[in-house]
């Protein structure tokens, strides 16, 4: 499997903050590449560097074998962005939209319309695609966004929150489309996103906290590796019996959701034990294999769930301020 | 170089389109000349007529080149200023995504600021016979290169200003600071003769007062209150429009 993006000790320093510090990796060509972090993990300054909207302050990266800082449009003709802030003219019409971006990214107009009308269907816009996008939906302005990202069958596909505020029904044709070009294309997907299901599909994950990457490997081995079942605890003294598992077990303990969680090798074992000689009374108790979610609170201190919420009521600031505007 | 041509010619389709479905700044594009030219030129005629000037219409004739200019002036900084609202809006970063050169942007930009310029700067001629001003073929074609080449310059300052310009609020600041200055240090209200000294001055490196010295010069048989030739006002805009567009694609450049 070649290497479609490589990254050297890319560093960012903006004033006094290290917003990304020597990270390394690498993306194979063809695969489903997540990138999932907490926000102000440097997520998208390491994606803007990649992209080449942003300088680095120092470190390397090439894709498709183009210098990131040397080479820029090249990069640029080589990948598709779907960005997390609504980047439409809300004065063109969403077909017009389209073929702007057609004619900046060299589509030939015939292969272009073909492609416009195919993208339009998918994402179920055919018959507003003469109307100004200043009128649509903000679901419809996020499918329209997608739409323009994948006309021009990039190598490398950034996928920021694609499918944030989509209904399923729209969630799954988009991923079919995605998969689809994917196979047909061998296009690489980057993504980001807050969703345990897409994150769940992909090929590798990293996932990077405080400027640095702290793992990066398939979802299966991250699982493995990193815990064990997870065990779900609930008393009338939490705190007592925090300290009873740390002392007598030597396991860490999150609370979360006033409850206790831990990990342990074997639960269905463990379970009877730990109820027998537990010291609190015991409310509830289950244990599960762990999830991604599990992975990322364990790894970074936050949930996935968490970050989900915040990014969706921000979008939602963002939208409101913007009608005000016009 | 058919690819950067190609983006030249997208991102200026793309501001002539907005331009015609922004319907309150199509308005205001009438309004606001037509205020100057009806309202205050006809005022200050008769006022003039008053305190004992020049009999007729000349001031009407005087001040409709200085209305030109104006129009170029608001017209060129506000298209470029589109600039920010892209910034603030998120499609800038949809355009320094993709592969075009920074430099078909800037030169994009200009061209479709200076269209615009020129299609409101037409409208003003339709206004020529309400006010009994005459004009004919070549004087309109002279204008017109005129415009263009002013607007081209003006559009570039616009460019150089809005490249470094994060928020709408500094737009604002630039319009009180910049722009009002700059009409009323044109000549397009009173003659540059006899001035006081610091006004004479600022007035002389105010590169709009060439312009409008310029139209003047087409448009009035009277030539008693024009500055400069025409020569040298050509000569100070077009230099004038190297360097804008020249530091405009230079500092646009740097924004990677």
């Amino acid at each position: 499997m070649s290497v479609i993006i490589s990254v050297e000790k890319l560093t960012k320093k903006f004033k006094n903050l290290i917003a990304v510090n020597q990270i390394s990796f690498e993306v194979h060509e063809g695969e489903i590449f997540g990138f999932l972090g907490p926000n102000g993990a440097g997520k998208t300054t390491t994606i803007n560097m990649i992209c080449t909207l942003l300088s680095p302050t120092s470190g390397k990266a090439f894709l498709n074998g183009y210098d990131i800082t040397k080479e820029r449009n090249q990069v640029r003709q080589c990948i598709g962005l779907v960005f997390q802030d609504p980047s439409l003219d809300d004065w063109l019409t969403a077909k017009e939209n389209l073929e702007f971006h057609a004619l900046i990214y060299n589509i030939k107009s015939k292969t272009a319309k073909k492609r416009i009308d195919q993208i339009l269907e998918i994402v179920e816009l055919k018959d507003r695609k003469n109307d100004l996008v200043l009128n649509f939906s903000g679901g419809m302005k996020r499918r329209l966004e997608i739409a323009r990202g994948l006309i021009h069958y990039p190598k490398v596909l950034f996928l920021d929150e694609p499918t944030l505020g989509l209904d399923p029904q729209t969630r799954n044709r988009v991923w079919e489309y995605i998969r689809n070009l994917q196979e047909r294309e061998n296009t690489t997907i980057f993504l980001t996103t807050h969703y345990m299901d897409e994150a769940e599909n992909c090929d590798r994950i990293s996932i990077i906290d405080m400027g640095k990457i702290i793992a990066i490997d398939t979802p299966e081995n991250l699982k493995k590796k990193v815990m064990g079942d997870i065990i779900t605890v609930e008393t009338t003294n939490n705190k007592n019996l925090s300290k009873e598992i740390e002392n007598k077990y030597g396991k860490k303990i999150f609370l979360y959701d006033n409850k206790i969680q831990f990990e342990v090798d074997d639960s269905e074992r463990f379970i009877p034990q730990f109820i027998r000689e537990s010291k609190e009374d015991i409310l509830s108790i289950s244990a599960r294999k762990p999830t991604l979610d599990d992975v990322f609170l364990s790894l970074t201190g936050r949930k996935i769930r968490d970050e989900s919420a915040n990014s969706i009521g921000r979008m939602r600031t963002r939208m409101k301020m913007r009608r005000g505007h016009r | 170089m058919i690819r950067d041509l190609k983006g030249i010619y997208i991102i200026w389709l793309r501001d002539i389109k907005r331009f015609f479905r922004d319907k309150p700044r199509l308005i205001s594009g009438i309004a606001r000349p037509s205020l100057y030219l009806f309202i205050l030129g006809s005022g200050l005629s008769s006022a003039f007529g008053m305190f004992g000037g020049r009999e007729g219409d000349w001031y009407i004739d005087f001040i409709y080149p200085g209305i030109l200019g104006m129009i170029v002036l608001f017209t060129s900084l506000f298209s470029s200023f589109s600039i920010v609202w892209d910034r603030e809006f998120g499609f800038l970063k949809e355009i320094l995504v993709a592969p075009i050169s920074r430099t078909s942007i800037v030169v994009g930009k200009a061209l479709s600021g200076s269209t615009i310029s020129l299609l409101q700067g037409i409208i003003l001629f339709i206004f020529a016979p309400l006010l009994h001003i005459k004009l004919n073929f070549l004087m309109v074609f002279k204008i017109c290169l005129l415009i263009l080449l002013t607007s081209f310059a003006l559009t570039s300052l616009g460019i150089l200003i809005a490249s470094r310009m994060k928020s709408m609020q500094g737009f604002q600041m630039i319009m009180n600071f910049l722009v009002m200055p700059m009409f009323f240090l044109s000549g397009a209200m009173f003659p540059l003769k006899d001035l006081p000294k610091w006004l004479e001055y600022l007035v002389s490196i105010n590169p709009l007062s060439y312009s409008i010295d310029a139209i003047r010069y087409v448009m009035l048989e009277d030539k008693t209150f024009l500055a400069h030739p025409l020569l040298i006002n050509i000569s100070v805009i077009s230099i004038f429009a190297v360097i804008m567009i020249s530091a405009a694609i230079f500092v646009f450049n740097l924004t990677d």
